[in-house]
């Protein structure tokens, strides 16, 4: 058997092999790679930059445990952005495993930005049906959701005096990895005229590009890679930096196998009869 | 089937108009749909949880291949609505430590391993057979290599260069995509709110 009948032919646990060294190797000794910031970030930062001292933000992280890879790191580098800002963060999740990230993300960004629960941000928790919530918030925010997270009543809660409904928003921030956006941007940003900034995962991202140049979307932070320049725009060294460095890495292996991949048929195929 | 039409007329085109109408009546009359709406969610998600019960007691009866994992799934879905129902899910529950400490890592752990079956199928499935799959592999190799930090590193214009391709081929065919799934959801809403597209209602006998 040839060299590229071999490569051909490679055990695929060994392709396995280099994806796993590619990606523990680069997080057990971070590069450091060079990251450039992309307008879309920067429109996303720029965006709540722009927002005076106590405006109120709307923060829906709508996602799950699978996708909290990319979407975590991005949402406590927008959280910690907003609390640095001196914004009233108010947060919900529109999916029922939601929580369980939300949670950590409001304590890590708040912890590390010296914010306090009720004073500085609330969690509101998790409610069904997007598109009722979205509507309902139209309408009144306490309708939708009486109490917060921890059943306290939103009327005693400070931060929440004198908020009810989009009116009383300044900017809605969703970090999704589902349709959860296109009813935020149907309904937040086309109906009741709300800016709107996105976080998405990498696979979704150019899905909304076309919202960014009609203007129903001011910002778009995408994937592992958005998150990182986040996080470089804040000057932050977490996750999606560090992941940067794996990323990079596997996506050179994957680009190197399929050349090889190809190399190794053509050549093959030339000198079969 | 001709109330069940009555019906999807009256409510679609009522929903329809709501939305262009401002007055707060008319929005209060939206709004009180809208509560209905998160009734009928809640009744949905009680009918999928009797039809994930069904499904799998029926394997779980006929004892076919992979039965175990059916009692697994029913085990579960008992225990953590009882202990959601009798204990909350908030902080420091029972149903939020069982949810930190074996759904999140569950699920992370599947979708990690997506990267080595991803990359496997590339190996295998990335092949110049011809002119389309060419022009296929060559723009996924740029973009995989152009859109991380290791791509500026090998050359400065590749962050610039990919951008170019989301930015302005590939926008065109995503708007393009976007005004046809428009317009093939307002003609499907119109054939159901209009009696035209039935198959919604069942197979009529």
């Amino acid at each position: 058997m040839s060299v590229m009948s071999r490569i051909l032919a490679i055990d695929r646990r060994m392709i396995f092999l280099f994806i796993g060294l590619g990606t523990a190797v680069p997080l057990l000794w971070p590069v450091n790679l060079p990251i450039t910031v992309t307008p879309r970030v920067e429109a996303a930062y720029q965006t709540i930059e722009a927002l005076p001292e106590g405006s109120t933000v709307l923060i829906a992280m709508d996602f799950e445990p699978d996708t909290m890879a990319e979407l975590l790191p991005m949402s406590i580098a927008v959280l910690r952005h907003c609390f640095r800002k001196n914004l009233k963060v108010i947060a919900i999740t529109l999916y029922p495993a939601g929580p369980g990230l939300v949670e950590p993300a409001l304590r890590i960004a708040a912890t590390a930005e010296h914010k306090e629960r009720n004073k500085d941000y609330t969690f509101l928790g998790y409610k069904s049906g997007f598109q009722t919530v979205m509507i309902g918030f139209g309408e009144s925010i306490r309708q939708q959701y009486p109490v917060d997270f921890y059943q306290t009543p939103l009327d005693s809660i400070p931060i929440m005096k004198g908020v009810d409904s989009y009116a009383h928003i300044d900017l809605v921030i969703n970090l999704t990895a589902s349709s959860a956006a296109d009813y935020w941007i149907q309904f937040a940003a086309s109906r009741f005229h709300k800016a709107l900034i996105l976080g998405t995962t990498a696979v979704m991202a150019t899905d909304y590009y076309p919202y960014l140049s009609s203007r129903q979307v001011l910002g778009l932070v995408g994937g592992m890679k958005g998150a990182a320049e986040y996080e470089k725009r804040m000057d932050l060294f977490g996750d999606a930096r560090r992941g940067m460095d794996a990323q990079s890495l596997v996506h050179v292996i994957i680009a190197l196998l399929v050349v090889l991949g190809n190399a190794a048929l053509f050549v093959t195929t030339r000198k079969a009869p | 089937m001709r109330i069940s039409l009555a019906i999807t007329f009256t409510v679609g085109a009522l929903l329809i108009a709501l939305f262009f109408i401002p007055n707060y009546q008319a929005q209060a009359v939206n709004a009180k749909i809208l509560e209905w709406a998160t009734i009928v969610y809640a009744f949905a998600l009680i009918l999928g949880s009797i039809s994930l019960w069904n499904t799998h007691w029926r394997k779980v009866k006929t004892q076919r291949e992979g039965w175990p994992y059916s009692v697994v799934t029913m085990t579960a879905l008992v225990i953590v609505t009882g202990l959601g129902v009798w204990q909350g899910v908030g902080e420091g529950s029972l149903v939020s430590r069982i949810y930190n400490m074996v759904n999140s890592p569950l699920a992370s752990t599947m979708f990690a391993l997506l990267a080595f079956f991803i990359a496997s199928a590339a190996f295998r499935a990335f092949r110049a057979r011809n002119v389309e799959a060419t022009l296929l592999l060559v723009t996924a190799v740029l973009m995989m290599i152009g859109r991380v930090s290791i791509g500026e590193f090998i050359w400065k214009g590749f962050p610039g260069f990919t951008e170019w391709l989301l930015d302005v081929p590939n926008l065109a065919a995503k708007r393009a995509i976007a005004i046809g799934v428009g317009l093939g959801a307002v003609s499907t809403a119109l054939k159901i709110i209009l009696g035209i597209e039935r198959s919604y209602l069942g197979r009529s006998r």
